[in-house]
């Protein structure tokens, strides 16, 4: 099975994220890059389903030159070959989308996996929007991915319980945290990354519309909470839930 | 211009309360940009619970009826959302970010060639919106472009709609589906079994983290005093990946976002992610063995205690309050 996975360069999710004081972006000296964990769980399925009946894994992101580190993990954890769509252009999910239906279009793969949602922007729309411009059926949140000949079955999180749902290939599956546990690339698979095919295309060659409908005027931090006020005991705690908050 | 059309989520013909938030931000919405908000209630059959949302403040409900819609899947409500929404000439269409909204919507977008702004927060008088990104650590000021424009909206950030004296009218429409285009089929859904209140729903949440160390504490420790409290229940995302429960129990960025009067956090260290999905809670309380615990910094009473001692304490305390 010849599998698409559209991963994303976003800070460590560890880091802690500050906002520029004239709001036009978040600071990033400092900040460590890594493949959106959502995306790598989308990589270790890909290579699961490649290992129990052959095929092919390719890699793409749409980025700047730098993206390529993470296609190079992507390649070192086992996948087959990564395309570069270059732009420093700041895009929205439905030009990403579009952009990801035309390189779909020219490799012509069985399944689209990738991330249910990017932690910087938290959009997840990316595989929804493929999923629609390919005219292909999606499933979402998957916590499970079950093959049978063409026929494929995925278990989905959803509100209040699990639900399934089945379809025939070409499918968009977006991964949820539950999928797998992502492997690490191992020190052969870094060497034998280095000489794994990157491809790069340049995003305006693509014949695609990439102006941003979704812009982004400003970025500020929250609102603070005030908190860390401690209580001695249990009994005072919900003496002062019941006295003072008046929640219970 | 400026006609808003409300995705209106029902559950077999009942509408939670995350429904009832999109029915009041496309209210407000629809007022800021003098237009109307028209509801749609998508279904085989969906007359009746038509009926119900009618009565929230709605200029009118459509009944979006076909045979394709009893089972939710993504590619037909896509189609005939999309078609209605050219029909009635709406420009925006919106729904609760819900599991379903989720899925949905980017679908929705792409099918009209729309920009979309997930999960917004707040509406602002410019033509902007506000949606949380980064875990909401950042929170991103947004305009949309283009006749058509598509927002989810985050449950707990806004109020829920209030029934009215009157009801709109309904009107009936059957879908425009072309059904040899459908590819998905519904094959089963296993409801999480419970009697507690929903996460999204409740007033009350008392959830926990790794810190309880095993599934049976869940139950040993932490359950007595949920049902003291007839609270939902709810759980960090460690406990879940530890498997101490199911996963539609997760508070966080990427699990369920509340916002409930009372969160109570135990064991919980308070991890950002986590925080994302609660920071938000009018009264929060933390229990933890450890000091240092991010938690503490967001909670409006803290106690450093080992939970196995601190909770069945305060089940007893509550439990002497109900009945002085």
């Amino acid at each position: 099975m010849k599998i698409l996975v559209p991963i994303k360069r976003v800070p460590d999710p560890a880091t802690t994220i500050r906002v520029l004081p004239d709001g036009t972006g978040i600071a990033t000296d400092n900040v460590k890059w890594v493949i959106n964990p959502f995306c790598e769980i989308a990589i270790e399925e890909a290579l699961r389903i490649k290992e129990k009946q052959t095929g092919e894994v390719i890699l793409v992101t749409v980025g700047q030159s730098t993206w390529q580190e993470q296609l190079r993990t992507g390649l070192a954890m086992g996948a087959d070959r990564a395309i570069l769509v270059k732009t420093d252009a700041a895009l929205d999910s439905l030009a990403i989308a579009k952009i990801l239906a035309k390189i779909a279009g020219d490799e012509k793969p069985d399944l689209i996996i990738l991330g249910k949602q990017a932690i910087d922007d938290d959009a997840n729309q990316v595989g929804q929007m493929v999923a629609e411009m390919l005219g292909w059926p999606q499933a979402t949140f998957a916590s499970k991915i079950e093959i049978a000949a063409d026929k494929i079955s995925v278990m989905r999180e959803v509100d209040g319980g699990l639900e399934t749902i089945a379809f025939k290939i070409p499918a968009v599956i977006t991964a949820d945290l539950r999928l797998n546990e992502p492997r690490y690339a191992s020190l052969p698979g870094i060497m034998k990354a280095r000489k794994k095919e990157l491809k790069e295309i340049a995003a305006d060659s693509l014949g695609v519309d990439l102006a941003p409908k979704l812009k982004v005027k400003t970025l500020a931090a929250p609102p603070k909470r005030q908190g860390g006020r401690k209580v001695a005991s249990a009994q005072e705690m919900v003496s002062l839930l019941h006295t003072e908050a008046k929640v219970i | 211009m400026g006609d808003v059309l409300i995705f209106a989520e029902h559950q077999g013909g009942h509408f939670p309360k995350s429904t009832l938030t999109a029915v009041h931000a496309g209210l407000e919405l629809a007022k800021k940009r003098g237009g109307k908000a028209v509801a749609v209630v998508a279904g085989d059959a969906p007359e009746a619970a038509a009926g119900e949302i009618a009565k929230y403040g709605v200029a009118k409900v459509i009944a979006l009826a076909h045979p394709a819609l009893k089972n939710y899947l993504a590619d037909a409500h896509a189609q005939a959302l999309a078609a209605l929404a050219k029909k009635e000439g709406a420009e925006f269409v919106m729904a609760t970010a819900t599991a379903m909204g989720k899925d949905l919507f980017p679908r929705l977008a792409a099918r009209l060639g729309a920009g979309m702004a997930s999960e917004i927060t707040a509406i602002n008088d410019d033509q902007t919106f506000v949606r949380p990104t980064y875990a909401g650590n950042v929170m991103a000021t947004v305009e949309i472009d283009g006749p058509i424009k598509v927002l989810t909206v985050r449950g707990t950030a806004f109020d829920a709609a209030k029934p009215g004296d009157g009801a709109a009218p309904v009107e009936k429409q059957n879908a425009e589906i072309d059904a040899g285009a459908l590819k998905m089929e519904f094959v089963s859904f296993n409801a999480t079994k419970s009697d507690r209140p929903q996460l999204t729903e409740a007033r009350i949440i008392v959830s926990g983290g790794r810190g309880l160390k095993a599934g049976e504490n869940f139950k040993a420790v932490l359950e007595p005093l949920v049902d003291e409290l007839g609270a939902a229940m709810g759980a960090s995302r460690a406990a879940v990946d530890a498997g101490f429960v199911p996963n539609d129990l997760q508070v966080g960025q990427t699990g369920k976002v509340v916002a409930p009067e009372l969160y109570i956090a135990v064991g919980i260290s308070g991890a950002i992610q986590h925080l994302a999905g609660m920071k938000d809670s009018k009264v929060i309380c933390a229990i933890n063995k450890d000091e240092e615990a991010p938690i503490f910094a967001v909670a409006d009473y803290g106690l450093v205690a080992d939970l196995f001692k601190a909770v069945p304490e305060i089940t007893e305390e509550i439990k002497k309050l109900k009945h002085s």
